[in-house]
């Protein structure tokens, strides 16, 4: 998996689907602001959301125990995973038990993050994704490139394209109209969803006080899948649990209207256990934890955890905007993706070690979300983790080592400015560095590095007593306008 | 060591766990500063507007003229419609269409609609919610045909979120609907019809 600048240099070259993103999330973005602001308590329900949540983090055995505890009186099989590994092996076993050798599956970021339809093939098993997004990326042999809308990078030729190309049944002359691809996949999926035994789905909240689990979708996909077949096995990450069915009164309200940025979502389905003559015959739960405690160990990290995966924040988000959900190499792209991969993957690739650079640090994911998760303040964290447990950063490494020891002596941060000053007058005719030497390139390759001031503060303050005798000469050669493109966003 | 042990043990060593007190006594201080309702009265016109808003057929009707109207909304959908077994049987008075109680759920796909009642509804967001239990049938009957018409009662109509949730019975199997079928998987614009009922009527008997 390339680092995050090199993918994210050809998904910005790629025009079209620059094109399909700025549409897609400019689209989402408004109407999102529209529904939030319809609540005058927004802030309240963030706020409570927000505490829900880190109180369950903090008492999380406690939870997890009780979540068990009432699954089970409930009828329901509780497994337990630590790894992704553990996760898919269970699942593969459950559905071997069964004597099948498919399952249809509703849209699951957890199991999308275990690799379980892979591990699945491998055993032999064929795997149905059901939801339309996750249906055009599974017939596309692509791979999901948004938290909520994993086809968000198509748009309707594509999506055409591909169903009539990989889909045996699709209808003669189908056209790019939404209804037209919308009823293909129907008529697609109906018999799947009528004959399948599996069914395997995510959970969006599990009610630790009584074992309750909740899906949230649109399509009535996940309606069937939950209902039709006889064994459905459930994947959630460990951190999905609200303490009790009051605390849906507040997700209820945050996640729609972040999230497809409607009232309420067209379909939430809950259930407790098996319901005898309604639904399936034989439930398991998954729980996984696959680098999540090691999460919850961070104490500023932890709050990632919070997440509702709402995708609110890759929406607003300019770094995502542009450079799509494939640069981020994970399942989960974007902002939530830029600290949740490396921390519960660890920062032991490269991809992870640059994930937390992906970002502007402009702060609007953090005003999007809906749990309130200060995600710059995480994503700064983990540069600072980045840089000492991070793969090979050599450049960088160095340079804030050099850093560190230039800082810690006055003398020695005196001669480095002096030397910058020096220097400015080789590399920096119009004030501005074209090229930085060697590794450093990279940084100029997209722009411009200012060049060093004349004098450095620490030299004009002690030439003028602090400012006394002299006011600051306003830095010559500074930026004509002409010259050098910036960094920020348009 | 077992997964459950060697997870709980990593989660007490970051976490430790409390006694149970103390835990209920930190959620019971928990800040629920939020609304219970966003809208004062008017509750029965909201709901109605918000159900439109999905394009979702509402209509309204007098509890006495509620056989006609169901009759009517029936007939316009010519083939056999589902019902639970214990819809009250006033409501179907009038149905000369074809109708089968409790079908089974191999013969679902075939039906042309169904015809429920429902546990509660939000007229904040325009939802109802099924609890399956009298007069709503299984999951599957609700979600298999194309049709689905749905009778709220007025005194059903919650005004919003949290005190529709106070009335439910979690142990229940609950389905929430928030108008038709839809997908914002293309271009994240709203397309109405997928594989739920891609046609929602709801009737408002007052
Ligand atoms: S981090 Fe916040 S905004 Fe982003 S997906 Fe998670 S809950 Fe939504």
């Amino acid at each position: 998996m390339p680092a995050f600048p090199d993918a994210a240099r050809e998904a910005v070259a790629d025009t079209r689907l620059r094109g399909n993103l700025a549409h897609a999330t400019g689209t989402i973005r408004e109407r999102r602001a529209a529904a939030v602001a319809e609540l005058d308590d927004w802030d309240a329900l963030r706020e409570s959301g927000k505490q829900i949540k880190d109180h369950v983090l903090a008492n999380l055995g406690h939870y997890l125990r009780r979540l068990e505890e009432k699954v089970t009186e409930a009828g329901g099989t509780v497994h337990w995973a630590r790894d992704a590994a553990e996760a898919n092996r269970i699942v593969a076993d459950l559905v071997k038990a069964t004597g099948e050798s498919e399952v249809v599956k509703v849209k699951s970021m957890a199991t999308q993050e275990t690799g379980l339809n892979e591990a699945l093939a491998e055993e032999g098993i064929a795997a149905y994704e059901t939801d339309l997004a996750e249906l055009i990326v599974q017939l596309g042999h692509d791979r999901p490139s948004h938290i909520l809308v994993p086809a968000i990078h198509r748009n309707r030729s594509d999506i055409r394209d591909i169903f009539r190309r990989e889909m045996p049944d699709a209808p003669e002359g189908l056209t790019d109209a939404p209804a037209d691809l919308a009823e293909a996949a129907r008529r697609h999926l109906r018999a799947k969803f009528l004959s399948a035994k599996v069914a395997v789905s995510g959970v969006n909240f599990a009610v630790a006080d009584t074992g309750t689990l909740v899906v949230l979708e649109s399509e009535g996909n996940g309606r069937m899948c939950l209902t039709l077949p006889e064994t459905l096995i459930s994947v959630m990450g460990v951190e999905k649990i609200v303490p009790s069915m009051r605390d849906l009164e507040v997700f209820l309200q945050l996640l729609p209207r972040s999230s497809t940025a409607e009232r309420m979502n067209p379909y939430t389905s809950t259930w407790t256990g098996v319901h005898p003559g309604d639904g399936p015959r034989d439930f398991h739960l998954v729980l996984l934890d696959n680098g999540r405690t090691e999460t919850l160990a961070d104490e500023v990290g932890r709050q990632a955890l919070r997440c509702i995966r709402c995708s609110a924040c890759l929406n607003v988000c300019p770094v995502y905007e542009r450079a799509g959900g494939h640069a981020y190499g994970s399942p989960y792209p974007g902002p939530i993706g830029a600290i949740l991969s490396p921390q519960i993957r660890g920062i032991g690739s490269d991809v992870d070690a640059s994930l937390p650079y992906a970002s502007s640090l402009c702060g609007a994911c953090f005003e999007a979300c809906p749990v309130a998760i200060d995600i710059p303040e995480v994503l700064v964290h983990l540069r600072a983790r980045a840089v000492e447990d991070g793969p090979r950063h050599p450049v960088e490494r160095a340079a804030m080592t050099a850093a560190g020891w230039t800082l810690r002596s006055p003398a020695r941060l005196a001669l480095a400015q002096r030397l910058a000053s020096a220097s400015r007058r080789i590399v920096a005719p119009r004030g501005r560095i074209r090229r930085l030497p060697g590794p450093l390139n990279a940084w100029t390759e997209t722009r411009d590095a200012p060049a060093p001031p004349a004098e450095s503060f620490r030299a004009w303050w002690a030439r003028t007593d602090g400012g006394r005798t002299e006011p600051r000469a306003p830095e010559d050669g500074t930026d004509d306008g002409t010259d050098g493109r910036t960094e920020e966003g348009q | 060591m077992s997964a459950r042990e060697e997870i709980l043990r990593r989660i007490d060593g970051i976490v430790p766990a409390r006694p149970a007190a103390d835990v209920a006594a930190d959620y019971a201080r928990i800040d629920r500063d939020y609304a219970r309702r966003h809208h004062a009265d008017g509750v029965l016109d909201l709901f109605a507007d918000r159900v439109a808003h999905y394009r979702a057929t509402v209509l309204r009707a007098a509890e006495a003229e509620l056989p006609r109207v169901v009759a009517e909304r029936l007939a316009a959908r010519p083939g056999t419609h589902g019902a639970p077994g214990d819809l009250p049987d006033a409501w179907l008075a009038e149905v000369t269409s074809g109708l089968v109680r409790d079908p089974a759920v191999a013969d679902l796909d075939g039906l042309a609609g169904a015809v429920t009642g429902c546990a509660a509804a939000i007229a904040e967001t325009g939802t109802i919610v099924l609890d399956h239990g009298p007069g709503q049938g299984t999951r599957a009957l609700s979600l298999v045909p194309d049709y689905h018409l749905i009778i709220v009662r007025a005194a059903q109509v919650a005004p919003d979120v949290p005190e529709a949730l106070e009335r439910l019975d979690p142990s229940r199997p609950l389905t929430m609907v928030s108008g038709p079928s839809a997908t914002s998987d293309i271009e994240l614009s709203r397309v109405e019809g997928v594989h739920g009922p891609r046609t929602l009527e709801v009737v408002i008997a007052e």
